[in-house]
């Protein structure tokens, strides 16, 4: 299968070892990865804030990169992201009165998997370890970040392609539903709300005694491992694609600091 | 032209009362914040409704339909409101009853205060209703000389303490039981100076309270729940039956009611009343329903009054994005689940309507421009438990985001100089709109590095960054983007098969 990579601006910038993971997995699994090379970010974070008229060339420059190649299917490493190239790309297109660009949002939104969702749902991937030669033998935790699990309704895809890997030991995060307080520039606006969710699901995080909290998402891990690493903890966090790319032969570093791995090298 | 007027108000016409939050909501949150106890309060009693709810809600297989069932009512009835308001009216008044139309919060407390007065009376007791919170009517029938009694149980300690209510359905939830004994002995008449916090002692004394108003009262206020259009019968919903000894007793009885409010016909009941008890108290049904239609000679009021309440619904109607709004049935199920209403509590919204529905339904009823109203779409993390909440499929996060969007746009051109959050979509509109400038832009970010301290974390960023390097550190960025890598770097891996390890 011929696979689009949707990096996601995010990762693209900040954390690429999880572009990078992904493209190990895909490609482990024998398929050829592209990189559209026109994309850059999907224009959520000018979508929630309200910026209409300021996302409109972000979406359609989505929209063009990913008409641009041909490809079977495309996949980003997040939900959030996926779930707005899905939803908010053709919403925004009408409201800008652009019915063009409306159908054409919806044509590439509708080849555009979440990484998980592309694995278990069409690419058959069900145990990591036997499939993908997953190991990791690490107490991780897991949080199910909101727009893959009430927009995409990814269910325990994640999770259960998690507890997959060899050598894993995954503990149960109370709480686990309950949002990380992220929320784009809502935790700039309302950064005192924010952080006082972030408080209560670091406690969370930390009861489980995990050496890492995972999920699929960058930007809201990016958060969760800042409010973890201010307070000093041990805990870190960590991208499941990287998880499910480290292998016995090829480990991820664990080793000191993850925060989301450690950035290029 | 000449400036009298004709008789043809301007459209749209905003609602006024209740709904203007006098202070920006990250200012009022900051507040609530920290206040403590209110905040363990409202987290105990939060969590126990919403696993009630879950419980309840989990019994019934069909739940999901039974939500599909109540959106596409509630559509339709949005959709055919000005002949169904018509149809209501006609069978209201074929059975006795006085309907009147009101068109603002003003509009409807001279009716009531003049309908009270015409009873010679100057005291009435109040059924809970939302519709006269949004309007002020206390207030106002206090300045008018007229003392109004609530009798809901909670709505009652927010009278007595002085105080507002943070919650459409629970009035008092931001007050524990010992609070609740506090306010009883400073402000109850009569009552045992020995009284303990335990409930059942706390609504005897409340009950004693109250009797001796419903016995002498000769005006009852009311909202109402549901109007059915078919029969022009009143429907209220409520636990305690308080409201029931309003809605018979007194000879007099006025409810104050939304347009919105309306459904088709009796049998669209069935689906209502299985959706609200569950989403409201996450019971699977309530104690006490009461329907009633017109005046019966002989029995229960004899003067049945309806104020039918615009308030800004029609304004709301007329926004494509944001009409389901008023879809809302009052349920407060999205407040229970809503993490920021769990830690800020429901003044912060300023609005009699708190919560996730609070803070699309009180701008779309005021208009965005009204005051601070602009700030509440903000007061969400878009987390979406709201949405998957809703017994009627409200999608609070998509209008929070177009209600965003009209606010930005509001903004456009009034303003001298860009605000911080402006030059920063400006720019990233720059960088996030071509990959090559995105490409450019990358090649700083080993600039980062320097912006980070040794530990190569970054931990104090100017400006609206601020609040985020309050409570949070950032990762010094890597040395090269992922797309710089996949240009210089990138093998593609031989194809190996699924089976090897």
């Amino acid at each position: 299968m011929k696979i689009a990579l949707f990096a996601t601006c995010i990762v693209d910038a900040m954390y690429p070892q999880t572009a990078r993971a992904t493209v190990k997995i895909l490609e482990r699994l024998g398929h050829e990865v592209i990189f559209p090379s026109g994309q850059a970010c999907c224009g959520q974070m000018h979508i929630n804030s309200g910026y209409m008229d300021e996302a409109l060339p972000v979406v359609a420059n989505h929209v063009a990169a990913f008409e641009a190649e041909t490809y079977d299917v495309a996949v980003a490493p997040s939900g959030s992201c996926v779930a707005s190239v899905k939803h908010q790309h053709p919403i925004l297109a009408e409201r800008c009165g652009d019915a063009a660009l409306k159908a054409r949002a919806e044509a590439v939104g509708a080849k555009t998997y979440e990484l998980s969702q592309l694995l278990v749902d069409v690419l058959g991937v069900t145990n990591a370890a036997e499939q993908l030669g997953s190991h990791f033998a690490h107490k991780v935790t897991y949080h199910p970040s909101c727009h893959g699990m009430r927009s995409l309704h990814l269910g325990d895809r994640q999770l259960d392609l998690l507890k997959s890997v060899g050598g894993i030991e995954v503990a149960d995060l109370p709480e686990a539903d309950q949002c990380c307080g992220f929320g784009g520039t809502f935790s700039m606006k309302n950064a005192d709300v924010s952080s006082a969710m972030l408080e209560d699901k670091a406690k969370n995080i930390e009861s489980t005694g995990a050496s890492l909290c995972s999920g699929g998402d960058a930007s809201c891990l990016m958060h969760i491992g800042g409010g973890l690493s201010r307070t000093k903890s041990n805990t870190t966090t960590l991208h499941f694609a990287e998880i499910l790319a480290s292998t016995m032969a090829e480990p991820v570093s664990v080793t000191g600091e993850v925060f989301v791995g450690k950035g290029g090298k | 032209m000449s400036n009298v007027f004709m008789g043809m108000p301007s459209l749209p016409v905003f609602g006024d009362g209740n709904l203007h939050i006098d202070e920006p909501f990250p200012a009022a949150a900051h507040r609530e914040l920290g206040n403590t106890q209110m905040r363990a309060n409202l987290r105990h009693a939060t969590h126990t409704i919403r696993d009630k709810r879950l419980k309840v809600v989990g019994e019934l297989p069909d739940w999901e339909e039974l939500r599909d069932a109540g959106a596409a009512t509630k559509n339709l009835v949005m959709a055919n409101l000005p002949a169904l308001l018509e149809e209501f009216e006609k069978n209201f008044t074929a059975r006795g009853g006085i309907i009147h139309w009101a068109r603002d919060a003003d509009e409807a407390n001279r009716i009531v205060s003049d309908l009270i007065k015409e009873q010679d009376t100057d005291e009435v007791v109040k059924v809970k209703s939302m519709a006269t919170q949004e309007i002020g009517l206390n207030e106002y029938l206090e300045e008018q000389g007229i003392s109004a009694f609530e009798t809901d149980l909670a709505e009652l300690i927010v009278q007595l303490g002085h105080d507002k209510p943070s919650h459409i359905l629970v009035p008092a939830i931001h007050k524990n039981r010992s609070e609740v004994r506090d306010i009883f002995l400073a402000e109850m008449p009569n009552v045992d100076p020995n009284l303990t916090d335990e409930p059942r002692l706390l609504a005897m004394a409340a009950r004693e309270h109250l009797r001796r108003k419903f016995l002498s009262a000769k005006v009852a206020v009311s909202g109402a729940n549901f109007a059915l259009a078919d029969s022009g019968t009143l429907a209220v919903v409520e636990s305690e039956g308080n409201g029931r000894m309003c809605l018979t007793l007194p000879e007099t009885l006025i409810t104050v009611m939304g347009i919105e409010k309306l459904l088709p016909g009796k049998e669209d009941l069935e689906v209502f009343m299985q959706l609200l008890p569950r989403s409201s108290t996450g019971e699977r049904m309530n104690p006490y329903t009461s329907l009633w239609t017109g005046v019966t000679e002989g029995d229960g009021p004899q003067n049945v009054h309806l104020v039918m309440l615009d308030n800004g619904r029609t304004a709301a109607l007329a926004d494509k994005y944001g009409r389901t709004a008023l879809n809302c049935i009052r349920c407060s199920a999205c407040m229970n689940v809503c993490p920021v209403y769990e830690r800020t509590g429901g003044h912060a919204y300023g609005s009699t309507y708190p919560g996730p529905i609070g803070a699309i339904l009180t701008p779309l009823l005021t208009g965005i421009k009204s005051e601070e109203n602009s700030s509440l779409p903000y007061a969400s993390s878009l987390c979406g438990a709201c949405f998957d909440a809703c017994p009627v499929k409200i999608n609070i996060p998509e209008i929070l985001v177009h209600l965003r969007g009209e606010d930005v746009d509001s903004k456009r051109g009034e303003k001298k100089l860009p605000s911080q959050m402006d030059l920063m979509m400006k720019g990233a509109q720059w960088a996030f709109s071509s990959g090559k400038h995105l490409g450019l832009l990358e090649k700083g970010l080993p600039l980062g590095k320097l912006a980070a301290g040794r530990d190569k974390k970054i931990k104090r960023l100017p400006g609206i960054a601020a609040g985020w390097t309050r409570s949070r550190d950032i990762p010094a960025p890597p040395t090269q983007s992922f797309r710089d890598w996949w240009k210089k770097d990138h093998r593609p891996a031989a194809a190996t098969t699924e089976q090897e390890k």
